[in-house]
């Protein structure tokens, strides 16, 4: 298992934030352009061959940030290096090229693949808008890599006969055909049953293990973020609350929000505890966000300060970030 | 390895075809329509190699003029004196050329400005869907009249005027469609593997796309025939062209109806009737098969 | 006597591609003030056992066989009209998949449940009202929000709305399926807690259909998992959690992943859920069991009680 301590991308002030659309005259009436700001000012880094997970609730600006980091959204501010070239400012050229090395795979297995298409032309598509050769070999390899033997099998059918696992092996072997170095995975396998998940888990560690491929795993399971990642992130409300290695932040947590979320999620054993809903109500609307920390409407400590002003992230332990003034340590 | 992977698409193929033409053939209507559309043409392409009479005015029969339908004439003869049945089957490919080519104007037209408004979207999709408003909303058949009495009677104006006069509706049905497909993963999808929106557009939407496209054309086959009747009927058709329309214009120029020349009316009419509802029937069929594909996984 | 006692039920579906054997032969029971965690995983047959009993099933969905005994009375064999007046929704309720979709988007949600009231209980529409307020404040929503419409309402409100309108008419037990699924993190364990303590306060008894087997294991007190149609094992959590006999449990089970406790390595089972137009013959889990043998791909395994309370339909158990 290669992992090094070598940073392969680096999300520096990420901004992304959509603006609210208004009616005819609204617009005129009101003047102040409203955002959604989805992904506000986010920072962190993704080291070569690690799996860093970004998990938070639906909202919380994970899947945005996964795409605005391949540039599949244009960012409203920020920077996001790939080592260490500055990707929003890449010219057409560039972002081809960097296509090649960044990939995405989806969480509809079902809407991720061209219903029209073959499967041996969706998975060579990557290589023929990048004009590369030699597709039977390396669209038989890539199918091979992700279990579906005999590749040749494969080809000539379509997305509706394949199954929901099978489906999504196919979309990871288009995101690999490339050879890509990096790869968003978005809840790749939410939409699976539980008896495939483990298998499309198992392959996406395999590739990592055989190929050195860094992954940002975006998902709203922390049991499953348990299996796959080194490190995590928990988002909330455009933010990141909390960062630190998998094991530091399910052991230790030190923001309110991610205990609640720990706190919160049921275990299959049931001599464990039972889940518990630490705090009330529900997200409130990225529209009008609270002032100060965003999670202070609903934090069972919050205090004035809380209320006043935004907390930064902070390194309180080693490689541990919390963005709270009172950190439960 | 290049034949036994043609072998497997074409098999593939093969399948696919075979399965729809199941799904097709469960309409009763859908295999009705069909096999009228198809008789229709069997009927009057090869028209020449079927009919002895001739259809120029000069060599009507004139010792036969108005004549009833009788074991010569089946269905009896118009004012010059020519067998109205061999009228009726050169009628035919007028009117269903005029049909089919009008269409496929409409079609074209329609699938790009749709296409190009719906993926776009923006100011690009706000000012070509103005125009397609101005289109939708001035009423058909009175500017096909206006324009065809300004470009004058020739086959090329009337399949040109349906066309034009077409295209917005199935414009706007694949607009909504291209946006829906728009939003689909796998199109972000090629977006992240690199492709360009050129590439987007014709390998992934327009894929997507073509059979409410095909569907949509089909419907409208029958209503351009219906329009070009219109056309002939009220004197805007191409005199040098025998179609069904142009029939009914003559019937009535010499008072077929107030005389009660009723083959003279009838054949053509019942072509007309026939012919739209074939296509109707086709089109209903197509629709039911794609919607629901649409909606399953 | 148990509460609800189903025996041998086999519900099949005719599509146009053949018979789907949805549910085939499948014995269940519930005792008074049971939480049944029924588990399994898409398609294997448990939203049509509870549409079964519900009697929804949609047109092309018939139960072939078997008995659905409630308090000793057989449910199928009850005439329409009665079942619809008496047992449907007073004395079972369900709360749907994607309830939350349920909700009419025109109307009011006070409006939606009162009328639902009113179709079995013969009140008046203020009477109603006031129910839906009283069944609000149980479920935890603001009494006054009656009014609102459905899109006023947030995803776990809409939710308690279902679960309100399931316990309108007092049922005796309430089929939830997949209450949580659709849900975040802490509106479900939300919503999970409010279901134990409704179950405390009402004395409700309830079957529980989730693909979550960690749900099962936070609010259930019974478990059966389901497979392509068929039970594979039924006992009390404790057992089914610890001591799983059959081997789909054993997988499944094996590397379920968890928050807590050991962080388990991947050991994924081996192929799919089959066709349920042409299941395999015999067990139909053979084609993917470590120990399956030539028996097995032959004989249907029988239910057998291998110790108290716990059943397992595994020839090889």
């Amino acid at each position: 298992m290669s992992k090094g301590l070598e940073t392969l991308i680096s999300i520096r002030n990420l901004k992304k934030w959509f603006p609210v659309r208004r009616g005819f005259f609204q617009a005129i009436l009101s003047g102040e352009q409203q955002y959604i700001k989805a992904v506000d000012n986010i920072s962190f880094d993704v080291r070569k061959g690690e799996i860093f997970g970004l998990a938070g609730e639906s909202g919380c600006g994970k899947t945005t940030t996964g795409k605005t980091i391949l540039r599949l959204l244009e960012p409203t501010g920020g920077k996001v290096y790939f080592e260490e070239q500055d990707v929003f400012s890449f010219g057409k050229r560039e972002l081809k090229e960097y296509r090649k090395k960044a990939q995405i795979i989806y969480q509809d297995p079902y809407e991720s693949l061209d219903p029209r298409m073959m499967i041996y032309n969706f998975v060579a598509e990557p290589l023929l808008i990048h004009k590369i050769g030699g597709l039977e070999e390396r669209v038989a390899d890539a199918l091979e890599r992700t279990e579906l033997t005999p590749p040749e099998e494969f080809f000539h059918r379509f997305p509706h006969e394949l199954s929901g696992g099978q489906r999504q092996r196919v979309a990871i072997a288009r995101a690999m055909i490339l050879n890509p170095e990096f790869i968003v995975a978005d809840e790749p396998v939410s939409m699976l049953d539980a008896s495939i998940r483990s298998s499309i888990l198992e392959l996406m560690f395999k590739l990592r293990d055989e190929l050195g491929i860094s992954y940002l795993y975006i998902t709203h399971d922390l049991a499953t973020a348990r299996q796959v990642c080194d490190r995590l992130a928990i988002m909330y409300l455009g933010k990141i609350m909390e960062q630190a290695s998998i094991d530091k932040l399910l052991a230790n947590p030190l923001h309110p929000y991610t205990q609640a979320l720990i706190a919160a999620v049921p275990v299959p054993d049931p001599t464990a505890e039972k889940s518990r809903a630490m705090i009330k109500g529900e997200v409130p609307s990225p529209i009008d966000l609270p002032k100060g920390c965003r999670f202070n409407t609903r934090c069972p400590y919050a205090n004035d300060r809380c209320i006043k002003e935004e907390p930064e992230l902070v390194e309180v332990d080693k490689d541990h970030y919390v963005a709270c003034y009172f950190p439960l340590i | 390895m290049a034949t036994k992977s043609g072998v497997r698409i074409s098999l593939n193929l093969a399948r696919r075809f075979i399965g729809f033409w199941s799904e097709y053939t469960k309409s009763r209507i859908g295999v009705f329509g069909l096999i009228i559309m198809l008789s229709f043409i069997a009927v009057s392409a090869p028209a020449p190699y079927l009919t002895t009479y001739s259809i120029k005015a000069s060599e009507g029969n004139i010792y036969e003029v108005l004549k009833a339908p009788s074991s010569k004439h089946l269905l009896g003869t118009d004012e010059l004196g020519r067998d109205m049945l061999t009228l009726v089957v050169y009628g035919g490919r007028i009117s269903l050329l005029v049909g089919f080519l009008a269409t496929i104007i409409a079609g074209v037209l329609g699938t790009l400005v749709g296409s190009v408004s719906g993926y776009f979207g923006g100011w690009v999709d706000d000012l070509l869907m103005r125009i397609n408003d101005i289109f939708l909303v001035i009423p058909g058949l009175p500017l096909m009249i206006v324009l065809s009495a300004l470009l004058g009677r020739g086959i090329w104006n009337i399949i040109f005027v349906i066309g034009i006069l077409s295209w917005s509706g199935t414009c706007r049905v694949i607009r909504s469609q291209v946006m829906s497909v728009k939003e689909k993963s796998f199109i972000e999808s090629a977006r992240a593997a690199g492709a360009g929106d050129t590439w987007i557009l014709t390998r992934h939407i327009l894929p997507n796309v073509l059979p409410l496209i095909v569907a949509q054309m089909v419907v409208q086959v029958g209503g351009a025939v219906l329009s070009e009747s219109a056309l002939s009927f009220l004197g805007l058709g191409d005199p040098t062209h025998i179609s069904w329309g142009m029939i009914l214009h003559y019937a009535f120029s010499c008072g077929a109806l107030s005389s009660g020349y009723w083959w003279y009316l009838l054949p053509p009419g019942i072509c007309v009737a026939l012919v739209v509802l074939a296509f109707s029937f086709m089109g209903y069929s197509l629709d039911r098969i794609i919607n629901p594909r649409i909606r399953a996984r | 006597m148990s509460l609800l006692d189903i025996q041998d039920l086999k519900t099949y579906f005719t599509t146009g591609r053949g018979t789907v054997k949805a549910v085939d032969g499948i014995s269940l029971n519930l005792d008074e003030g049971d939480s049944l965690g029924l588990a399994g995983e898409s398609g294997c047959g448990k939203t049509t056992t509870a549409l079964s009993i519900m009697r929804l099933l949609p047109s092309n969905g018939q139960v072939l066989s078997g008995k659905i005994l409630f308090k000793g009375i057989d449910l199928l064999e009850v005439e329409e009209e009665k079942f619809r007046r008496n047992y449907r929704w007073k004395q079972v309720s369900i709360i749907f998949q994607g309830a939350m979709n349920a909700l009419n988007p025109v109307f009011r949600v006070g409006d939606q449940i009162t009328q639902a009231i009113r179709i079995h209980e013969e009140i008046t529409k203020d009477d109603a009202w006031s129910k839906v307020e009283e069944l609000f404040s149980l479920v935890g929503i603001n009494p006054k929000r009656a009014r609102d419409y459905p899109h006023e309402f947030s995803g776990g409100m809409k939710q308690r709305a279902m679960i309100a309108l399931a316990l309108a008419c007092n049922p005796a037990f309430v089929i939830a399926d997949e209450p949580v699924t659709a849900l975040d993190v802490i509106v479900q364990a939300q919503i999970l807690e409010l279901m134990r303590g409704l179950r405390q306060k009402l004395g409700l008894s309830m079957i529980m259909i989730t693909h979550d087997l960690s749900v099962i294991a936070d609010t259930c007190n019974k478990a059966a998992i389901m497979y392509a149609g068929r039970i594979v094992e039924q006992a009390d959590i404790m057992t089914i959690f610890k001591h799983p006999r059959h081997p789909y449990s054993q997988g499944l089970l094996a590397n379920y992943p968890s928050i807590k406790g050991e962080i388990k390595k991947f050991a994924p089972i081996s192929g799919r859920p089959p066709n349920l137009i042409s299941p395999p013959p015999g067990c139909r889990f053979h084609p993917r069991c470590p120990y399956a043998d030539e028996v097995c791909k032959r004989e249907r395994p029988k239910i057998v009680e291998v110790a108290r309370g716990h059943y397992v339909a595994c020839l090889k158990a």
